[in-house]
């Protein structure tokens, strides 16, 4: 059974893709060691015998017809684009 | 002869002004920002208005539909074409909505017009709404104190007469919780009953769109505009949607309705006065010819638990999408696609987010799935199982909203846990996907000193909110239920002191 020792938060925040300060590292530590030692009540919990619920009211096989229809214009989806050229998004460089 | 201030007005009162055209929805308009111009600077409810877009609306607008005229405050995390999106985030600062969330099409639909987007926790993750990257937003009934959350600009502009009703969205308790704190009725429709399509994604398996209003008829109005199958949310339930306004029982007889009061709901650290005020309710209720029998919800005590492992893991997924890519900020002259990121998430999430962020990627990674994530939501499955076999004997729920009335501002911030406490009563109504209402039921008596070297003693009021819960699409029983309770009170004619309104 895992133990609330066992986060660790500087890893965690990179697999995240989220940077963080030492000093939040830090906080965060202590007060999620929290929360866990909290929720580890939820050991007491006999559960052998219970499916995993995902939703409340499920619905089953949605479907629609393969239609096509409009949406937005390449103005529109680009409209809060944070750098944009020639109907674009610039991204990062991903590959040397 | 004279009537109140049009702000002071309810929404079927204001309605039925408008359709004997005795004001036109632009003298409506005007008197709102009139309103709003006055108290707003106090409360701060408020993250953006266009007064000039819902003129143009107003002018156009038939106040023979069911809301016609009505104009509405948007919880700035349901997108408003045209208008700013930002989860009060600094991540969306920039976002300008290029389409409608469903619920603001069919609002427009009915005639309303959302003119104004109101402040809330970051990604409404929060129950104080101090998480906003924004402003603080203050309860109308005490400036000291927060209005609740994550809701809490739509209730305290709602509760201020600063709107005549709201949109909020209730995760763990989001609408009930403010609607509580700030003596307002706020309603967390069955989970699917409500699109989500438009609305920005926290926990999606429990999100729910639900209104906050003045009265119990107002939220039945909101309601039946706005509830109903979506073909653009695959979760949305495809059931007919009643006229929630013609099923409010006027005689106002509960005889017959059984009312659960759960043994479990009595926990410890509740307030005195708000366990009297829930208890008077009660009794009232009682009074109306309602039955009151014991039941049970055994697992309870495991809700928060279970809550924030599933809405954080769901969170770390669905937050994935701010990357800085095609919309939202973007850090400067990253070195690498990693620094790009890191940083942009760093610079644009708030302490909430990342600790949920954080929270949500760990009880997802591997090797603590099982553990965490599985666990969490089988409990969540026993949960779902005390509220069916509950409601085998009952047909309503009966409970306070929040176990403590609004707190003082930054009395909570640094201990997440006991903020995230704040939501034991509620939390469990999404995670079984039932309906839930929450009405004024009394208020607390708060003295504080609010001058220590003078030894004045401040006498606030303090609103409490008695919370029902109902059977999934059973939301015209609670509608029902709350309206016959709030008919039989004089709460709902109180007003903070700072909303009164001299005509």
């Amino acid at each position: 059974m895992a133990d609330p020792s066992d986060l660790d938060v500087a890893y965690v925040a990179k697999l995240a893709r989220l940077n963080l300060t030492g000093e939040e590292t830090c906080l965060f530590q202590k007060q999620l060691s929290d929360v866990l030692k909290y929720a580890a009540k939820l050991r007491e919990v006999d559960v052998s015998r219970v499916e995993a619920a995902a939703h409340a009211i499920p619905v089953f096989n949605v479907f629609r017809e393969d239609e096509p229809r409009d949406w937005f214009t390449a103005e529109q989806a680009l409209s809060n684009a944070p750098h944009k050229a020639n109907n674009l998004f610039i991204v990062t460089k991903v590959v040397e | 002869m004279s009537r109140p201030a049009l702000p002071a007005l309810n929404i079927a009162d204001l309605q039925s002004l408008l359709r004997r055209r005795e004001v036109s929805p632009r003298e409506v308009l005007d008197a709102l920002q009139a309103r709003i111009e006055d108290i707003d600077p106090k409360v701060e409810a408020y993250l953006s208005i266009d007064f000039e877009a819902a003129a143009r609306e107003a002018e156009k607008v038939d106040v023979d539909l069911p809301l016609g005229g009505v104009p509405i405050a948007i919880k700035d995390i349901i997108n408003v074409e045209g208008q700013p999106c930002t989860c009060a985030s600094k991540i969306l600062r920039n976002y300008r909505a290029p389409y409608d969330a469903t619920v603001i099409r069919k609002l427009r639909a009915a005639g309303a017009i959302p003119f104004g987007k109101t402040n809330m926790d970051e990604f409404a993750m929060g129950s104080s709404t101090e998480n906003s990257r924004v402003k603080l937003t203050r309860n109308p009934w005490d400036l000291s104190r927060v209005p609740g959350g994550s809701s809490g600009g739509s209730a305290a502009a709602v509760a201020a007469d600063a709107a005549f009703g709201g949109l909020g969205t209730d995760t763990g308790g989001s609408i009930r919780q403010p609607a509580a704190l700030s003596g307002i009725v706020g309603v967390k429709p069955t989970y699917g009953r409500v699109s989500r399509f438009g609305v920005v994604a926290f926990a999606s398996s429990l999100d729910q769109v639900g209104p906050l209003t003045k009265t119990v008829r107002d939220a039945a109005l909101i309601m039946t505009a706005i509830a109903g199958h979506d073909p653009q949310d695959s979760t949305s339930l495809n059931e007919p949607v009643p006229d929630y306004v013609a099923m409010l029982n006027s005689n106002g007889n509960l005889k017959g309705v059984r009312l659960g009061l759960p043994k479990e709901y009595m926990v410890e650290g509740i307030d005195p006065q708000v366990k009297a005020a829930v208890d008077a309710a009660v009794k009232q209720l009682q009074s109306l010819g309602a039955e009151i029998i014991d039941v049970s919800l055994p697992h309870t005590d495991y809700g928060i638990a279970v809550y924030y492992f599933l809405a954080t893991a769901e969170a770390s997924a669905n937050l994935a999408r701010f990357d800085g890519v095609r919309y939202g900020h973007r850090a400067e002259n990253p070195k690498d696609l990693l620094d790009h990121y890191g940083r942009t998430r760093d610079e644009g999430f708030g302490a909430e987010v990342k600790r949920r962020i954080i929270l949500g990627t760990y009880v997802l990674s591997s090797g603590y799935y099982d553990a965490y994530y599985l666990r969490a939501q089988k409990v969540r499955e026993l949960i779902r199982q005390d509220f069916a076999k509950a409601f085998e004997k009952a047909d309503a729920i009966v409970s306070p909203t929040s176990p403590v009335p609004a707190f003082k501002l930054g009395e909570r911030t640094a201990d997440p846990l006991q903020m995230y406490l704040a939501d034991i009563f509620t939390n469990t109504g999404n995670l079984a996907g039932i309906c839930g209402i929450s009405v004024l039921c009394g208020f607390a008596k708060s003295a504080s000193r609010t001058d220590s070297s003078r030894g004045e003693i401040d006498n606030k009021q303090l609103p409490i909110g008695l919370q029902l819960l109902g059977k999934a699409l059973d939301e015209a029983r609670i509608l029902q239920i709350a309206h016959a309770y709030e008919q039989s009170t004089d709460w709902h004619k109180a007003r903070p002191p700072l909303a009164k309104i001299e005509n």
